[in-house]
């Protein structure tokens, strides 16, 4: 029987999230105290070694990204933290839960992340439609600076810091890290090209490190407790825990941080209390809309980042929604095909009509085609060529659900 | 607070842009912006007005139409949507009898179609301007309503 492991989220229901008093109680601001005696490329190395990776779906080296925004550009004046803060992955909720219920945790790890860059400002791009998360953040905000860990000269380090709120205003698009940058300047969220990667030229072309909230709340734990502390947690090349949202036919839906490694099925029967009223299980989409089709045969593969990724499956941002065999394999990937072609911005004529036509050709999958099979086959090709001469990863986001609904569920699709 | 007083609260810089026009669409009693508004945002940050007009235009939570005091937000994401969201929209256009994107002709409310609101435990979800209402039901959207009018 598996249990969750709560890291990030151990204050949440234990603390009033308004209250910094609280946050303080629990050893919150202690890891920045620390931070603060250490040199910035210690604390790189710290985060390193203790092998954390990015939480907000593409699971790069927290450690490496610090490194290269901290070497590049030596002559540029300014350095820049961004907070990812729109979460927008459909089937995602674990940055609304840690914002709305203990703000502080991910604001401590943003300002330890400046200073290990050597950055004295930072922003929180957060999603317009979370309204709480915004409230709590910017109470934690104005909470901290009266307490001196932000502004000038922090708990007399000599290091300065502020931390600035921005809202997004409905893209999906906008959580993809560079046209977050675009976003941020006062501009349309369209795509720039990579490279240059954030870590060079981020915004306004200064070096910047963009973080999810839920990688920036693990970073205080790990410069309080150390890095040995943290490998306790996970495998070896996924360390530490992660959070998953659970949502379909589960009997409990919600969130679960757990270590790295459990399989989708501990997940669903120790966790979630098993599949709702008992219903076989058929599939689960893994990561979100820009995530894989799983069947019963993952259900026992271990979820980190790198044996999903050989199992041509994805962990993504952590969402997982299960379906069971009365669910429509074909309702969920239309859901998601409409998706992308909403959110699409228009720059890339591949993306913007590929989408569309996917979902007409989808569509007719029910209008009585003759050959379905060979339409589902011109759908997988379609999401390749759009992910192949598209600019961003959205164009590259369709042949997700698309070749891992086909992989496992022709039959059905064709049916 | 007049366009420019709330305009002047914020720093002069274009970062702050997508905070400005929050701020104004958020105190027009009909929640949009007005290109009298725009142009002033575009003399405040020494931005072309097409350029604000264009960010305007992208981002879906930004409206240069007039809309009513209650904007409803039904996600259709596909969690919700698994989950009979349109079902929830059909009842909802047919209890306010207008489709998705209009206003009712008392300026009480519009109805917006949105992408995943972060509720997907207890999907489907919906908003109505800052609240957040889950595990819908046709049952339940007619007494949320009900405490609107
Ligand atoms: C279309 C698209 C949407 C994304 N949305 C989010 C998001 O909502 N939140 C997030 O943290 N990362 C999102 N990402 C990933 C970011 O581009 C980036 O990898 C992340 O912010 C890096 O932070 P991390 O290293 O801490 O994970 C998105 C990526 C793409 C391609
Ligand atoms: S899919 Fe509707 S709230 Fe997430």
């Amino acid at each position: 029987m598996i249990k969750e492991t709560r890291v990030t989220l151990k204050n949440i229901g234990k603390i009033n999230p308004e209250s910094i008093d609280d946050y303080i109680a629990t050893g919150g601001y202690e890891g920045l105290k620390k931070a603060l005696t250490m040199k910035p490329f210690s604390i790189i190395d710290e985060i390193l070694e203790a092998g954390l990776r990015g939480r907000g779906g593409a699971g790069f080296s927290t450690g490496m990204k610090k490194k290269f925004t901290s070497e590049s550009c030596q002559s540029c004046p300014q350095r820049y933290v961004v907070v990812n803060a729109d979460e927008g992955e459909p089937g995602t909720f674990k940055d609304r839960v840690i914002m709305e219920q203990d703000p502080h945790i991910y604001l401590e790890g943003t300002i330890i992340a400046a200073y290990s860059i050597r950055a004295t400002k930072a922003y929180i791009y957060l999603r317009g439609e979370y309204t709480d998360s915004i409230t709590r953040t910017r109470k934690a905000i104005a909470d901290a600076y009266e307490r001196g860990f932000l502004g000038k000269n922090i708990l007399n380090s000599g290091f300065d810091c502020d931390v600035e709120l921005r809202l997004g205003a409905g893209s999906y698009l906008c959580g993809e890290e560079l046209t977050m940058l675009e976003s941020l300047e006062g501009k349309r969220g369209n795509p720039r090209i990579k490279p240059p990667f954030p870590a060079e030229k981020g915004v306004f072309g200064a070096p910047t490190l963009v973080n999810n909230v839920e990688t920036l709340a693990n970073v205080p734990l790990i410069i309080k407790n150390g890095k040995e502390w943290y490998r306790q947690f996970g495998t070896e090349r996924s360390a530490g825990t992660k959070i998953f949202t659970v949502s379909g036919q589960v009997n409990k839906p919600g969130y679960y941080e757990v270590e790295m490694g459990i399989t989708l099925r501990q997940l669903i029967d120790d966790l979630c209390g098993g599949m709702l009223d008992g219903k076989p299980f058929k599939a689960a989409l893994l990561g979100g809309a820009a995530g894989t089709f799983v069947d019963v045969s993952m259900l026992d593969e271990r979820m980190t980042y790198d044996n999903l990724k050989e199992k041509g499956a994805t962990l993504g941002s952590g969402a997982v929604i299960v379906m069971a065999e009365e669910d429509s394999i074909y309702e969920v990937l239309h859901s998601c095909l409409r998706f992308f072609k909403h959110e699409s911005c228009g720059k890339c004529v591949p993306c913007r009509v590929g989408t569309t036509l996917m979902v007409k050709d989808l569509e007719r999958l029910k209008n009585g085609v003759s050959d379905k099979e060979a339409l589902v086959q011109k759908l997988v090709k379609d999401s390749k060529m759009i992910a192949s001469t598209s600019l961003c990863p959205l164009g590259q986001s369709p042949i997700l659900p698309m070749e891992s609904a086909a992989r496992y569920f022709t039959d059905e699709l064709v049916s | 607070m007049t366009p420019e007083e709330i305009i002047s609260k914020h720093p002069r810089t274009n970062d702050n842009l997508l905070n400005i026009l929050h701020d104004l669409q958020n105190n027009h009693p009909e929640q949009y912006l007005t290109h009298e508004a725009m142009d002033k945002v575009a003399q405040y940050l020494n931005m072309t007005k097409s350029s604000v007009y264009g960010v305007v235009d992208y981002y879906s939570m930004l409206s240069t139409q007039p809309r009513g005091k209650y904007i409803i937000r039904l996600c259709i994401s596909p969690v919700c949507h698994i989950k009979k969201a349109s079902g929830m929209l059909a009842h909802l256009e047919q209890t306010l009898g207008i489709r998705a994107g209009e206003t009712t002709s008392d300026k009480l409310f519009t109805i917006e179609v949105a992408e995943c609101l972060g509720q997907c435990q207890e999907a489907p979800s919906m908003m109505i301007n800052e609240k957040v209402y889950n595990n819908l039901t046709e049952e339940r959207i007619k007494e949320i309503l009900a405490q609107y009018k």
